[in-house]
């Protein structure tokens, strides 16, 4: 059997370890040069979640914390395909999901934005892929919110994402945006992103998973690490 | 670029790629006369920081949210098994201040063992990470290590690392990966042992930066 040799991160979407005009990143990139390591039986590992029970209703933030009534907003469904660099599709993946409400307010003890807390939303989730490596949710669209990084900062509307994939090498912690929003030309940590990641940020509105009379759909794609060339036995 | 799409790996979203070239299939192309196998390749999405608001969403018991946890910092139990020990320690940033919102995940496989856990450092009253589990063994020589993936507000990107075990002195001298750190960094990966308890800091730069990977 072959052993597959996981690719790096590809440098040309990622974001760099600093990031100035990101102030946070200042004090806490790295500075030394990271050190290449050959993988082992550890980095060609990883949790698999495939025994953990999902909740009835972990793939709806709109109904996974109602007190007394529906919360507020404009009510999506997310949805899209989990798949490796080479094209296959990821099946079974835990995506972790996590966001502020229609308001811009997270529910986190943390977050003091004056903007109000909907009693009936949390702002969590997850879900995991099927077979061919699809996924959807539903959930509210997330407000935009202020920031301290600069004077009259605003982070564009986004949801969090956390996905593990094939193994430890492939982990993904991301932000999806949505499409013609005004504020990502203004936001560093969207424009951390080299250039040609960027658009790969952006989900689509997608009339087809739209639902009529109750959800506007849009599409994410997420592509994890993927791994060399396979050597071929010849027959 | 070569053109060749295996089968089994073709996706709809090639298909676009595909049309501006000769479709080539393992139907066309026997599968006998090819050594390689070339696949298409698509863009990484691009990684962005957990930010400031994860503890609802990634580690919600442990900060006191109204959401099951998918895993916790209890990754093995002292009652269920043997050689359980703790890790601890703490994150620093750049001016030498424990960072009270990194997230921390442990990774481990021996080949016996294959445990996860994740802890965020905004609980405990020192904001130092805590998990429980087990040493592992060594695999094919190597000396035992955790895998360590290191989240915060202020990293467009995690942070690999590795925590080795200041006890097994002869293993570590001997380890490749130890051996291809220079030797005044090697010890930012060797947690300090204290009985049961294994003590390992995390400093993001400046003196005693801990070594990161590239992996």
């Amino acid at each position: 059997m072959t052993h597959l040799i996981y690719n790096q991160f590809d440098y040309e979407v990622h974001p760099p370890r600093l990031s100035p005009e990101y102030k946070s990143t200042v004090l806490r990139a790295p500075s030394q040069p990271l050190v290449v390591l050959k993988q082992s039986l550890s980095e060609l590992t990883g949790p698999l979640f495939g025994d953990f029970k999902l909740g009835e209703f972990d793939n709806d933030l709109t109904k996974n914390a109602i007190k007394n009534g529906e919360p507020l907003g404009e009510r999506i469904v997310v949805h899209g395909k989990v798949m490796n660099e080479n094209g296959q599709p990821i099946p079974n993946t835990l995506i972790e999901i996590w966001q502020a409400n229609s308001a811009g307010r997270y529910v986190h003890k943390v977050d003091k934005h004056d903007a109000p807390l909907d009693p009936n939303f949390l702002g969590t989730g997850r879900c995991m892929t099927d077979s061919e490596g699809n996924y959807k949710f539903y959930t509210i669209k997330p407000g935009a919110y202020p920031w301290g990084n600069h004077h009259n900062a605003w982070r564009p509307n986004h949801i969090h994402f956390s996905l593990f994939g094939a193994n430890i090498t492939n982990r993904l912690v991301t932000q999806m945006y949505f499409p013609g929003d005004p504020l990502l030309q203004y936001d560093p940590i969207f424009l951390g992103v080299p250039p040609k990641g960027r658009e790969l940020l952006i989900s689509k509105f997608d009339l087809s998973i739209t639902e009529p009379n109750f959800a506007l759909g849009y599409r994410f794609d997420f592509v994890l690490r993927g791994h060399g060339q396979t050597p071929f036995e010849s027959l | 670029m070569a053109n060749y799409s295996n089968d089994e790996f073709f996706v709809p979203h090639l298909q676009l790629v595909n049309s501006l070239f000769p479709i080539r299939t393992s139907s066309f192309v026997p599968r006998h006369s090819l050594k390689f196998v070339i696949y298409k390749k698509m863009k990484q999405t691009p990684s962005q920081t957990v930010g400031p608001y994860f503890a609802y969403g990634l580690t919600p018991e442990q900060y006191l949210y109204d959401f099951k946890s998918l895993v916790g910092h209890q990754m093995a139990s002292p009652i269920d098994q043997k050689n359980t020990i703790t890790i601890v320690g703490k994150v620093f940033d750049g001016e030498g201040v424990v960072i009270p919102d990194a997230m921390i995940e442990i990774w481990q496989n021996d080949g016996e063992n294959q445990l996860f856990g994740r802890f965020g450092t905004g609980t405990d009253a020192e904001n130092r990470f805590i998990f429980h589990t087990t040493k592992p063994a060594s695999v094919n020589g190597q000396a035992p290590y955790l895998s360590v993936i290191v989240f915060m507000r202020g990293q467009l990107i995690h942070s690999y690392t590795r925590l080795y075990f200041s006890d097994e002195i002869t293993l570590n001298e001997q380890d490749e990966v130890l051996n291809s750190v220079s030797a005044e960094r090697r010890n930012t990966l060797i947690a300090s042992q204290n009985g049961s308890v294994y003590e390992f800091n995390i400093r993001m730069q400046g003196e005693g930066e801990t070594v990161f990977f590239e992996i």
